[in-house]
């Protein structure tokens, strides 16, 4: 019944051009942004791990392993970022705007949280809550020391909640729209609460300037089917780190898509849990990273119960000067997570020199009783060859450029299903393309 | 009537060992109605001749011209040249991920036309051109050339060539790699789009077989980066009896 594929070869073929060898590899091909290589994770780490066994199998360095990472609400909790762990090796901390360093030599995270503006259908409510609100920290917990800092410091929540057996539809969408306070360093906290058997689309549309550190707590309780849409589409100078926390419940089905296009620098980092058997998760990314953006996606896929699902599909655009790109997806299968069904996927389309893509797939297996296992990763250049082949058929250079890009991202945005929003996704790819070089 | 002139040209390629030049002063005239048959050993040139026509950036024309109806195809991009007029199937096709074959064609013809083609009537057009190539229709949502094996790839090239009717078509060994059948099906296209009039036609291969479907009116025999010998019909017959060892014989004895 196991079943192990690495794609390599197909990876290959689809790629015959300009491949990157390598990318697959673990430690190979990557270009760090703070290179030298320190102990990861190490003892104290571990000692505040919240999953209990910490013995993390398959292919990581130990110490890598996400069973081992620490988890806490606390900030303190957390040592100083040094730019060496493993979590933090491709981020450049000078440009967090003191994100990592709240609480440091009196390095504050108190501006306002983005405004947020709310159209929902009429069964959907959305509160302002405070901090103390019951239902926080159901669906989460920080992993990072930013995510710390956030949940410490937030004063309000945004609460959404679809309520049981409530069934919305694409076209009736709830859509938070997030607008920057500024450059202050802010903390925020959202939760998408889905009750029992309900189900919706919730929009998450991150606007103007911010430097922001936010937990996005996802609530999926039992038969639920939620499809969560992140959008990143800040001004050039903000900065935005967004821990976000799904809980799958039992027999729930989640569909989380992250969309990364304007901010100087975005760190996304979904996580997903299941609380019972029989869960499904879906998670599509797309990221366009322009000239100078630092746009960093890390996924992690906890199996820890069994027969769950999990399907993770992200693909990236890359062009011009200083244009980074970074996806990590921890996959890990614990133990008791029988029949578990797994396969992740990131590909990059590097469109001009001085881009740069960093993938790494890293799945951690640690039961044979799985009903199967997989990952694919791969970085693809738009090569001349390519573009000769195009314009020998009469298309234009820009032409050929842009059918080619759009039909790369194509496959993330079809699937997001919801129209109105592929049709705003589609625009957004054409801007990019139309602001760069072509 | 369209006429393409290549005049004594010279080309040449930047490798990791310096510049070599491959094409050595080729001079060849194609009207409208006729198809030259280019026949040569490997490395003889006939793919740069090919794609230097087309304008593929990694070749350098040293000297000489190529003219389409006395207008310049030097001096045009490389779609520029496809808008002219000229067409070239390609020995390898690309791989495009990302781009459905519909997408492809619809974009090619758009630029081409210079306007969008009739969705109703074209969308007629391209499905029966892919059945008279015995394309299954399911290609159509494939992406362009991704995981098609080196038949289907040809095969594309010809619905190309029937789809965007250029006045010259440059076939580099669309033959090779092609069963019997295969290589009637994608002959019966070429000859379609002859028929259909005002097609020239430059047929590069290596074997005669092509050549008992699509018929030559003029055999060129190139060795070494230049036209050996030309000839009618006959001289593809002759080769196929005697190989192309006489015309390395005589280039070794006066090497
Ligand atoms: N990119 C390149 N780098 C190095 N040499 C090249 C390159 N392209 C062509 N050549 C050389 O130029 C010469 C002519 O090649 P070309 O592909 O035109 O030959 P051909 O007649 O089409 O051969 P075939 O029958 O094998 O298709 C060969 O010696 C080949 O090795
Ligand atoms: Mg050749």
């Amino acid at each position: 019944m196991t079943e192990l594929t690495q794609e390599q070869a197909t990876d290959n073929k689809v790629w015959s051009q300009g491949f990157i060898k390598g990318m697959t590899e673990e430690g190979e091909s990557l270009s760090e942004i703070n290179p030298e290589s320190g102990p990861l994770g190490g003892s104290a780490a571990k000692a505040h791990s919240h999953g209990g066994d910490s013995h993390g199998g398959g292919v990581g360095i130990p110490d890598s392993s996400r069973a081992g990472r620490l988890t806490s609400y606390k900030l303190a909790d957390f040592p100083a970022i040094t730019g060496r762990e493993e979590d933090w090796r491709f981020t450049p901390l000078k440009r967090l705007r003191g994100l990592d360093r709240v609480g440091i030599k009196g390095q504050e995270l108190t501006g306002a949280a983005p405004a947020v503006d709310v159209t929902k259908p009429d069964a959907v409510t959305v509160e302002t809550v405070g901090r103390d609100d019951a239902r926080i920290g159901k669906a989460g917990i920080p992993e990072d020391r930013v995510a710390a800092a956030a949940w410490e410091n937030f004063t309000e929540a945004t609460i959404v909640t679809l309520p049981e057996e409530y069934l919305g539809n694409s076209e009736d969408v709830t859509t938070l729209t997030l607008t920057g306070a500024g450059d202050t360093p802010a903390a925020a906290h959202i939760m998408v609460h889905a009750k029992k058997f309900a189900t919706g689309v919730v929009v998450l549309d991150h606007r103007g300037t911010a430097v922001l550190s936010e937990n996005v707590e996802i609530l999926v309780e039992d038969g639920a089917n939620l499809t969560v849409v992140s959008i990143q589409d800040w001004n050039d100078d903000a900065v935005h780190a967004s821990a976000q926390h799904i809980s799958v419940g039992r027999d729930a089905k989640v569909k989380h898509v992250v969309v990364n296009l304007g901010g100087n620098l975005l760190r996304t980092t979904p996580s997903a849990r299941y609380t019972g058997t029989g869960g499904e998760v879906e998670m599509y990314g797309l990221y366009f990273a322009d000239a100078g953006q630092h746009l960093e996606q890390r996924l992690f896929v906890d199996h820890s119960t069994k027969n769950c699902k999990s399907r993770v599909t992200y693909k990236g655009a890359l062009q011009g000067d200083g244009a980074h790109a970074v996806w990590i997806g921890d996959v890990l299968i614990r133990k008791q997570a029988e029949g578990t069904d797994t396969y992740e996927m990131n590909r990059n389309l590097i469109l001009t020199q001085g881009a740069r893509a960093d993938s790494v797939p890293n799945l951690e297996i640690e039961t044979g009783m799985i009903e199967g296992a997989g990952h694919a990763s791969a970085t693809g250049r738009f090569d001349d060859e390519q573009l000769f082949y195009l314009q020998a058929r009469g298309i234009q250079e820009d032409v050929a450029r842009r059918l080619v890009v759009r039909g790369f991202l194509n496959e993330v945005i079809q699937h997001i299903k919801v129209p109105a929003l592929e049709e705003r996704l589609r625009d957004a790819v054409e801007r990019e393309l139309a602001a760069g070089s072509l | 009537m369209s006429t393409l002139e290549i005049k004594d040209l010279h080309v040449s390629i930047v490798t990791e060992q310096g510049v070599k030049a491959i094409l050595k002063g080729v001079s060849l005239t194609i009207n409208t109605g006729e198809t030259h048959a280019i026949m040569g050993p490997n490395g003889s040139g006939k793919s740069t001749l090919a794609s230097t026509i087309a304008g593929h950036p990694r070749y350098t024309v040293d000297s000489g011209s190529i003219t389409l109806d006395g207008e310049d195809v030097l001096a045009m991009s490389v779609d520029q040249r496809a808008r002219a007029g000229l067409f070239l199937a390609m020995q390898y096709p690309v791989e495009i991920p990302g781009v459905t074959m519909t997408n492809f064609l619809r974009t090619a013809k758009t630029a081409i036309d210079g306007e969008a083609p009739k969705l109703r009537t074209w969308t007629k057009d391209v499905k029966a051109a892919m059945a008279q190539l015995r394309i299954e229709p399911e290609f159509a949502e494939r992406n362009v050339n991704e995981g098609f094996s080196g038949g289907e790839k040809k095969r594309h090239e010809i619905l190309q060539l029937e789809l965007l009717n250029p006045k010259f078509a440059i076939l580099d060994e669309t033959d090779s790699g092609l069963d019997v059948d295969a290589l009637k099906v994608v002959s019966e296209g070429v000859n379609r789009t002859i028929a259909a009039g005002g097609l020239g036609t430059m047929l590069i291969t290596h074997y005669t077989r092509i050549l008992r479907y699509i018929k030559p009116d003029f055999v060129h025999v190139f060795v070494d980066g230049n036209i050996a010998e030309q000839g009618g019909p006959e001289l593809a017959d002759r080769l196929e009896a005697e190989g192309y060892d006489r015309y390395l014989d005589e280039e070794t004895a006066t090497a």
